[in-house]
């Protein structure tokens, strides 16, 4: 499951299309909607969470910049689960930074959140997926 | 070192009166009752050896302790769901989604760690993400979560139910025992990917153009890395298994004692391999943990070790192998192993794989392990201190595993 934290913005003019309720039916993706503030006639806002196959997200998100909302991502964090993390280091082969490795010594898989520049390539390889994606939600609902 | 390679290298025919040291298993088993049992891990018996040599090891240590965390396809559980009033004949049984195989008596059934719940996508949405499967129900037994068992069946006389549904956890179920074909293998490839496009496979994911080297075994932590000629292990050893006990009950499928070795009798490709079993209720899901191998399937992370008794200086001196002496093969995935080809592009030491590290050609590869060290180290020092306090003791195996003193040099 591919997810994306976003702000749309609708300008005036197409704020009455039901532009949001097309990705779930022609693209098929999940959305959850955190924030909206659209009223016809006036510059819309909203803030969503929407999920599904990374080419139909993609997909569904062409489909929205096509239609003139600009589309902003916002800023996730990666985060490891350690209670479920079973050391092997198999996301340590895709991480393209510094941030997931193995300690010489101790063989432990270390996670470096500092490192980190959520590519999320790591996300998916991880075996029991470990490695979750939290939206950084209080940079947006201020 | 030198000194142990070459007194020892040529050791097919010794025979039992040559050992400078000799203790039976029952003596062990005797000094473990009493608390006096030497007990090491695998990693400290390392140093044991290269300080003291092997005679003095074997003197000085009773028991070697092994341990290996990685997922191991081969494996699954049978289970007795117990009769329900009135009885079936269960022909087709679905855990939590999951289908096992039912072709055995009424109530009885084996549930395979690769088997996906029914309505997943597998890869129809390339790569498939494989979130449930048999070794996650495993998992969720060991857990003590109660599973959602549906039987269907034809009815007959004796047996006239046609459906069942009921919730179950691991408590309720008369009997359960992880029964695993094939685990512990001794050796296995590094993959890597010659292609233009990242490959999903067993071996995890593969990134074009050798960007990465993936490996799977705990090296000098490995039961059959220390014990390579299987001169202690066979039926009946009593090993750690899924965090409780269970025991070898065969060689595993695929067990290969005739591939090539190192001097040391090292195997350089996978060779022999375990067929284990165990009482599921006293395992924990710390140590049996359900994995999802992108683009490739579902399966289980088993925790198995091995106590290796000190019989004499030869084996101290095996369980003295460390990852310098190690070696395995650099094979393609991408396209000589789905043809069939393991061509070797490359041999190297698990010493040089833990770099993190190898160098293929002119290209610097990316190492990455499949199988946590961290964890195996737990188990060896896990079933070190079990056998230290006199809770474990060794079985004396009734038929050791097929072996073959080949001594190949390529
Ligand atoms: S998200 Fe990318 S950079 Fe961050 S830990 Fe995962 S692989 Fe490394
Ligand atoms: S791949 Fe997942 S389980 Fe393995 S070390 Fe990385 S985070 Fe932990």
């Amino acid at each position: 499951m591919y997810k994306r934290m976003l702000v749309l913005r609708f300008p005036p003019e197409i704020t009455d299309q039901p532009l949001v309720c097309s990705l779930s039916r022609e693209y098929d993706l999940c959305f959850n909607i955190l924030k909206a503030t659209i009223f016809p006639g006036q510059e819309g806002l909203m803030v969503l969470e929407i999920s599904g196959y990374k080419k139909q997200v993609q997909e569904g998100l062409r489909y929205l910049r096509s239609k003139g909302v600009a589309v902003k991502s916002i800023a996730q964090e990666i985060r490891r689960n350690n209670d479920i993390c079973i050391q092997c280091g198999a996301c340590t082969a895709m991480c393209p930074t510094k941030a997931l490795y193995i300690d010489d010594e101790s063989r432990e898989v270390r996670f470096v959140p500092s490192e980190c520049k959520g590519c999320e390539l790591c996300v998916a390889v991880c075996p029991v997926r470990a490695m979750e994606i939290r939206f950084a939600k209080d940079k947006v609902l201020v | 070192m030198e000194k142990n390679v070459n007194a020892l290298k040529n050791d097919r025919d010794i025979q039992m009166s040559h050992y400078q040291i000799s203790k039976s298993l029952e003596e062990i088993n005797e000094k473990i009752r009493s608390g006096k049992a030497v007990v090491v891990t695998a990693e400290e018996m390392i140093g044991i050896v290269r300080k003291q040599g092997e005679i003095r090891a074997a003197q000085e240590v009773d028991v070697v302790t092994t341990g290996t965390f990685s997922p191991m396809c081969s494996s699954g559980a049978f289970i007795n769901f117990g009769h329900s009033v009135p009885g079936i004949k269960a022909s087709q049984v679905w855990v939590n989604g999951v289908p096992a195989y039912a072709g055995l008596a009424a109530v009885d059934i084996y549930i395979g760690a690769t088997e996906p719940r029914v309505d997943d996508p597998l890869n129809l949405k390339y790569p498939g993400e494989f979130l449930y499967g048999g070794g996650h129900v495993i998992q969720d037994l060991v857990a003590g979560k109660t599973v959602h068992l549906r039987a269907e069946a034809y009815g007959t006389h004796c047996y006239p139910r046609k459906a069942l549904d009921k919730r179950v956890s691991l408590s309720d179920l008369p009997f359960a025992q992880l029964c695993n074909p094939r685990n512990a293998y001794q050796n296995y490839n590094c993959a890597v990917n010659v292609t233009d496009k990242t490959i999903y496979t067993y071996m995890g994911t593969l990134r074009p153009r050798m960007g990465n080297a993936n490996y799977c075994t705990s090296g000098q932590l490995s039961p059959l890395f220390n014990d390579p000629y299987y001169q202690t292990i066979g039926v009946g050893t009593r090993i750690f298994l899924g965090g409780g006990t269970g025991y070898v009950v065969a060689a595993g499928t695929q067990h290969n004692p005739g591939v090539p070795r190192t001097e040391r009798g090292l195997p350089k490709r996978p060779g022999g391999t375990l067929m284990v079993m165990g009482d599921l209720k006293h395992m924990s899901p710390r140590w049996l943990v359900g994995v999802s191998l992108l683009g490739y399937g579902c399966s289980l992370a088993v925790g198995l070790g091995v106590p290796i008794p000190i019989l004499n200086e030869e084996i101290a001196f095996r369980t003295g192998v460390s990852d310098e002496e190690i070696v395995t093969q650099v094979v393609d995935y991408g396209k000589d192993y789905p043809r069939g080809q393991g061509r070797s592009l490359k041999e190297v030491t698990y010493a040089q794989l833990k770099t993190g590290m190898i160098r293929i050609g002119d290209k610097e590869v990316k190492t990455a392990p499949l199988s946590s060290y961290v964890r195996a180290r737990e188990i060896a020092q896990i079933l070190r201190d079990w056998i230290s306090s006199g809770k474990f003791l060794l079985a004396q195996p009734q038929e050791l595993l097929p072996s073959e003193r080949i001594e190949t040099r390529d």
